[in-house]
């Protein structure tokens, strides 16, 4: 357990340099977010009947996005990527620690520390400077303390689906060396059905079972409907729930994957 | 200027030709692209599905808007990949050996890739753009169109510029709308010619200025160039 714990450690210290890239992330993500809410806000000017995501929810929903919007698994692990072009994945084989246990490791903080970096700056943000700037347009805090426990959790459940699927995308890169094509798809599939274009509650209404059966639903969506109150705290533990189910089973799949594939590699000495 | 245009194919046709040795991962990544940049349209399909309008516009008069930008953006990506990661060509010192060569700078960073993937999101703009003229009465002011020149230097607010000038201006704030119609033409890329185009607005001496303003901008950011390359010190890799 120690050597997992070290990784994420490791890991956590050398992203959390980047801190630049966090600053320049967060004036894109503001503008993208002050456009998002202007295009809703016209959207909801048409008298919607039956919508059901009030558009204060809405707002706060397209804040929580963009605030925690790395969670959306973009890439696979460039290292771990270089790792399977270079061959070099043999020698992490030979450590005495589990190989899916290691890049699940790495993916976990790949998913934690860019996320916090730029989380808490977009929050002041969003909660304090916005409404003094536009007002109406700001995230309102979330209703009660248990509100806020509850979406905490979530987060946190938003985090290991994250890195689930990361992983998953990292063992598919020993099939398809130079391609970029699958975490391409899944990037774009988690994109939509994750909640970041628009909030999943606007998609038709015969949509919903299947937006909300995916495991994408986990990674914005419904944290967010935690925090804003459009999911009550009654109901979170459901949220919870979904989010560890989709984890064991992206981890069960991740696992017989990866499987397969280390029996299909081959060394070449030398 | 024949000379530089010989130039610009040749550079263009060994950009091309790298491409698409590698034809399998040339073909999944435009298709990748199609995919990615075809959300952004379900999700305003989406939208209208559930509002019906937006401000007065309907879902083939935002389809056309968002085509002219998108299929605009698609050509400014595939072209202009030098510029795109002109920071790496500065950082690596690559930009010194252009300096030196005699041929504008301009014309070898506009060389140093023609970006072939870019035809998935290019294809999803001619797609939308199909099926919203469809229907559409179209009024006599479609000569407006190649306004979309003015996206091409636009590198400050790429994604979220091209993202915000899909929908009609007149939906956002009106600072907003002043700052994207008189700093940076956004609006007359495509907001100014939709209008004129689905006879919304006779057409006045606005939408006979909207391509000087691209014209104007472009001009506008060719000084800034200028003026950066003069002030250039090499990183000295």
């Amino acid at each position: 357990m120690n050597g997992y714990v070290a990784i994420i450690a490791a890991r956590f210290r050398a992203l959390l340099q980047y801190r630049a890239a966090a600053i320049g992330g967060l004036f894109t993500q503001t503008f993208f977010g002050l456009v998002r809410i202007m295009i809703l806000e016209a959207f909801y000017a048409a008298a919607p009947l039956g919508v059901p995501i009030a558009f204060p929810q809405v707002v706060g929903y397209i804040w929580l996005g963009q605030a925690t919007l790395l969670l959306v698994p973009w890439r696979s692990d460039e290292d771990v990527a270089e790792q399977i072009r270079s061959g070099t994945v043999v020698y992490e084989l030979t450590r005495p620690l589990d190989l899916y246990g290691m890049w699940f490791a790495r993916s976990l903080a790949w998913r934690t520390a860019p996320v916090l970096l730029r989380m808490l700056p977009m929050f002041v943000i969003a909660m304090l400077v916005i409404p003094i700037v536009a007002p109406g347009w700001q995230l309102a805090p979330p209703a009660s303390v248990a509100a806020f426990a509850m979406w905490l959790a979530c987060f946190a459940g938003a985090i290991l689906v994250s890195s689930a699927l990361t992983t998953l995308i990292n063992i598919t890169m020993l099939w398809t060396i130079a391609g970029d094509g699958v975490p391409m798809l899944v990037a774009t599939a988690a994109t939509i059905f994750g909640g970041l274009v628009i909030p999943l509650p606007l998609f038709p209404d015969w949509a919903q079972p299947v937006l909300y059966a995916m495991p994408f639903a986990g990674l914005l969506d419904l944290p967010s409907r935690v925090f804003t109150g459009s999911i009550g705290v009654d109901r979170a533990g459901l949220v919870l729930l979904h989010q560890l189910a989709w984890t064991l089973v992206l981890v069960a799949f991740g696992r017989w994957l990866l499987a397969r594939g280390v029996r299909r590699m081959v060394v070449q000495g030398g | 200027m024949m000379d530089a245009l010989r130039l610009y194919g040749r550079y263009v046709g060994i950009s091309v030709r790298a491409q698409l040795t590698y034809r399998a991962t040339f073909a999944m990544k435009a298709i990748g692209h199609l995919l990615v940049t075809g959300i952004e349209f379900l999700a305003i399909w989406a939208l209208f599905a559930r509002f019906g309008t937006l401000g007065g516009w309907t879902l083939r008069e935002v389809g056309l808007l968002y085509a002219i930008v998108d299929i605009a953006f698609a050509i400014n990506e595939a072209t202009n990949r030098g510029f795109d990661k002109f920071d790496s060509i500065l950082k690596k010192g690559d930009f010194d050996r252009m300096l030196l060569r005699p041929r504008s700078t301009i014309l070898q960073l506009l060389g140093f890739e023609l970006q072939l993937m870019r035809v998935g999101r290019l294809s999803q703009g001619i797609a939308v753009l199909v099926w919203a003229s469809g229907s559409i009465a179209w009024s006599p002011g479609g000569g407006a169109f190649w306004t979309i020149e003015s996206l091409e230097v636009w590198n400050a607010f790429t994604y979220g510029g091209n993202y915000a000038a899909g929908y009609p201006m007149d939906i956002y704030r009106r600072w907003f709308r002043r700052f994207f119609t008189a700093v940076v033409p956004l609006a007359c890329t495509a907001y100014l010619p939709a209008r004129a185009i689905l006879g919304r607005d006779p057409i006045d001496a606005w939408h006979l200025a909207a391509p000087c303003a691209g014209i104007g901008f472009l001009v506008i950011a060719l000084g800034v160039w200028r003026l950066g390359v003069r002030h250039h010190a090499s990183t000295g890799t």
